[in-house]
């Protein structure tokens, strides 16, 4: 797909699922997990013509523990905060090679990943510079909603009331007591060209967000909802079940950013209550009536707001037209 | 026949990445660091150098994207000063296990805190375990083909290895000199396109900086170790071959008035002028003084050392870092080590001066080997003793 | 030669530690995590494919058929294909069962 465009973009379907595997079996990953099942999708949507520059964490050690590596594509890791800036490094190189006539012109994929710990906090500098400097690259963050790989530390992309081994439920404490981080939100304010979030329960969509993410020229950042099983207490064959009812509570919107554009993916006519969605998971079990009616409260207010992002974008086309007419 | 011309220190090393086809450049201005990068950053604006320049948000991002370039097979250049190079350091670790060929040009200056601009050795002293080739540069001669000699070295098949070329800041990086500019077909007789050998690439898919498990961490960290001493006559060979090119030789140590003396004064960088200067002035006066210095660093060229020292009855040592707590400078504690148990010893004495851009002068060297020549007739001296610094 | 372990000399090491057999985790087996298979029952099986998609262990594949073969060498029995399957054909049963 030389030089193809999101014109070209042609949306998988049940049908037309691609076979291709970037990863490779016999990785290490826990029974059940739910992150490298949302890489696992990504990587297919790509293909194979792609470099992935890894931030250190659960994929990492997971797939590549000398003498094993799961990666049927070039794969570097270097440390956990610099996914972004180790693939912008690639991307410049290739670029003045092929300039320079000494790469065979053709457009590879870059791709970056990390988890929400190397997202969110450790790495959101080295992420927002890359999206700045315009690399043409698809940025992946895993989000687990903790620091799994050291043992299921808190993050800023925990969310509220969650148990974590730092944010541990106590007499003073309700557990993680902030709010998570809107990261894609942050990428979209970069301007950049494309954001997405997906999970892996709406596998489709996910793989049409990738595929359409590597098309799309210069950065793009996608938002994969990652279940662990291992760090939330919740059952290894409900992670497909718990990534839908996210979506289907609302706790984790689908949505696109295109050209600063929101636009949701997949709108939900009557959310199901957080408390489903919480009850599943250990990391939520001690949460008392108030504490799960604030969350559903601030679910409903968040999800209004990214509606009315969305509705606006239509409103000003909309308007747009009439001026026109 | 390459032109000679005057051209201040910072832009010469700009124009020696540039002369080196460099294809990314990924840095972020620190002072004294800056006029490198802007002067690369114009020489690409103006078409001069076909290189991505990447003005990255931090140097940690900096050595990062050095790395993922090196990786995708390009040749990469980089420059910083102290807080940069502390920043990176988590990085600066990971290219030559990574074998990484990037060059670096370290404007030497002093660590926080306090906060100073000023130079000294302090940044580079904390890296100097890093497994990176190190030289140091005394002039803005030396700076210029000390980056055209990094790359060839770095980039040698049996070498691999990153290299950071030293130059004190200000006194060195901000002064204007006259160069003899090599331009970059001059250059491209002796430094060939780089040959990666391993290579992000689609089409042979490796996995590179794998998890080091115990079984193999002690391995991995010994094929840097090896490789790093052995890069030793890769270095000096490289020095030999440019001399016959064009015409200026360089060697690991370099000796000045040294038959004969009775103290040896041992340097680093650009303070080393001003030593000369300092022998010359005690020479005349019939104190038997002569001087040495480090160019290469990393590896520490141990039987070149102890080959120059042979005869010699007293070294000092000036050193322009402390080592907190260890009570001596760390080149002079390197120095020490590298002696013992060779035969024939001199005695070594530590001093250490030069801190946070203070000038040491021709005086404060004679003060030096005043010191010594009286610490040697005792037979012993203090552990170590900074010059300059004040009581009151 | 492709390497078992990590039990290596430094020599043998390539250039920067770098593993340059793409998949080579193939030869970790890791089926001998699991104490329960999936087992799919090919008469209510409607080959929607959703077992191959949601598995993190790619352990199933298309085959020509159109039904998904599994593939016990890697499947640590998380039981999320069982779980899935719109038409309940896929059951966990024990090990040695």
């Amino acid at each position: 797909m030389m030089d193809a465009t999101p014109r070209d973009f042609k949306k998988f379907t049940r049908k037309s699922l691609p076979r291709v595997e970037a990863l490779a079996q016999g990785h290490r990953a826990c029974q059940g997990c739910g992150e490298i099942l949302a890489l696992r999708m990504a990587l297919k949507a790509m293909g194979k013509n792609i470099i992935v520059a890894s931030a250190t964490g659960c994929m990492e050690i997971v797939t590549s523990s000398y003498p094993q590596t799961a990666w049927e594509v070039p794969w570097i890791h270097v440390a956990f905060e610099n996914a972004a800036a180790v693939a912008s490094g690639i991307e410049a190189g290739r670029k003045a090679l092929m300039r320079k006539g000494r790469l065979r012109k053709q457009r590879t994929t870059i791709v970056a990943m990390a988890g929400d710990g190397g997202t969110a906090d450790i790495g959101i500098q080295a992420l927002s510079g890359a999206l700045e400097r315009g690399h043409d690259f698809v940025y992946i963050c895993l989000d687990n909603e903790a620091y799994m790989n050291t043992g299921i530390q808190r993050s800023s992309a925990t969310p509220y009331g969650a148990m974590t081994t730092t944010s541990p439920p106590g007499k003073l404490s309700i557990g993680q007591h902030t709010w998570k981080k809107n990261v894609p939100a942050i990428a979209a304010a970069h301007g950049i060209p494309y954001v997405a979030t997906a999970s892996p329960a709406y596998y489709l969509d996910l793989m049409n967000k990738a595929k359409k993410a590597a098309m799309i020229k210069g950065p793009a950042y996608l938002h994969l909802y990652s279940p662990c099983p291992t760090g939330w207490r919740l059952a290894p064959e409900r992670a497909v079940e718990i990534s839908r009812l996210a979506v289907r509570t609302n706790i984790f919107p689908l949505y696109e950013v295109v050209d600063g554009q929101y636009i949701l993916t997949k709108k939900i006519k009557k959310p199901k209550p957080v408390e489903e969605y919480l009850k599943l998971q250990g990391r939520f079990r001690h949460l008392d009536k108030k504490t799960i009616q604030e969350i559903q409260d601030r679910v409903d207010r968040e999800y209004e707001a990214l509606v009315q992002k969305a509705a606006v974008a239509e409103a000003e086309e909309e308007s747009t037209e009439e001026a026109e007419k | 026949m390459p032109k000679r011309v005057g051209i201040e220190v910072s832009l010469a090393a700009s124009e020696a990445a540039c002369a080196a086809d460099v294809d990314v450049i990924a840095a972020d201005p620190v002072t004294p660091q800056t006029h490198i990068v802007e002067h690369l950053s114009e020489l690409v604006a103006d078409g001069e150098l076909d290189a991505e320049f990447m003005p990255v948000e931090s140097e940690h991002s900096a050595m990062s994207a050095c790395i993922g370039a090196a990786a995708a097979g390009a040749r990469t250049f980089t420059a910083t000063s102290a807080p940069g190079l502390a920043l990176m350091h988590e990085i600066v670790f990971i290219a030559p296990s990574l074998r990484t060929p990037i060059v670096m040009v370290v404007a030497n200056r002093a660590l926080s805190g306090p906060i100073s601009i000023w130079n000294d050795h302090s940044d580079i002293m904390a890296e100097r375990d890093c497994g990176w080739i190190q030289t140091f540069a005394e002039n803005g001669q030396e700076v210029f083909d000390l980056i055209i000699h990094a790359f060839r070295v770095a980039e040698d098949p049996e070498v691999l290895l990153p290299v950071i070329v030293n130059m004190d800041g200000f006194t060195l990086s901000h002064v204007i000199e006259p160069i003899e500019m090599l331009s970059a077909s001059e250059v491209s007789e002796y430094l060939k396109p780089y040959n990666p050998q391993m290579v992000l690439d689609p089409r042979e898919p490796i996995t590179m900086g794998p998890v080091g498990v115990p079984e193999m961490y002690t391995e991995a960290r010994y094929q840097a170790e090896s490789v790093l001493n052995g890069s030793k006559k890769v270095i000096v060979k490289a020095w030999k071959e440019f001399a016959k090119l064009y015409g200026r030789s360089y060697k690991p140590i370099e000796t000045y008035r040294t038959e004969g003396a009775e103290v040896v004064l041992m340097t680093m960088g650009s303070v080393t002028e001003t030593a000369m200067t300092a022998v010359d002035r005690m020479r005349e006066k019939g104190i038997e003084v002569g001087l040495m210095r480090f160019r290469l660093w990393r590896p520490f060229p141990v039987q070149e050392f102890r080959r120059a020292v042979k005869g010699i009855k007293a070294l000092a040592v000036v050193d322009r870092a402390i080592s907190f707590g260890a009570q001596g400078g760390p080149v002079c504690s390197k120095v020490k080590s590298a002696l013992y148990g060779a035969p024939d010893q001199p005695q070594v004495f530590g001093f250490i001066s030069g801190l946070g851009g203070r000038d040491i002068t021709v005086e404060m060297f004679e003060e030096i080997v005043k010191k010594a020549i009286r610490y040697a007739t005792k037979g012993k001296g203090p552990m170590y003793e900074l010059i300059g610094v004040r009581e009151r | 030669m492709a390497k078992v372990d990590a039990i290596t000399g430094w020599k043998d090491l390539e250039i920067g530690c770098a593993i340059i057999e793409p998949g080579s985790s193939r030869r970790l087996k890791t089926g001998d995590w699991r104490s329960q298979r999936p087992v799919t029952d090919r008469d209510e099986c409607i080959k929607c494919g959703l077992c191959w998609i949601y598995c993190p262990d790619i352990v199933y594949s298309p085959t020509r058929n159109g039904y998904f073969k599994w593939n016990g060498d890697y499947c640590k029995g998380c039981g999320i294909c069982a779980h899935e399957c719109p038409k309940d054909a896929i059951t966990m049963v024990m090990e040695g069962e």
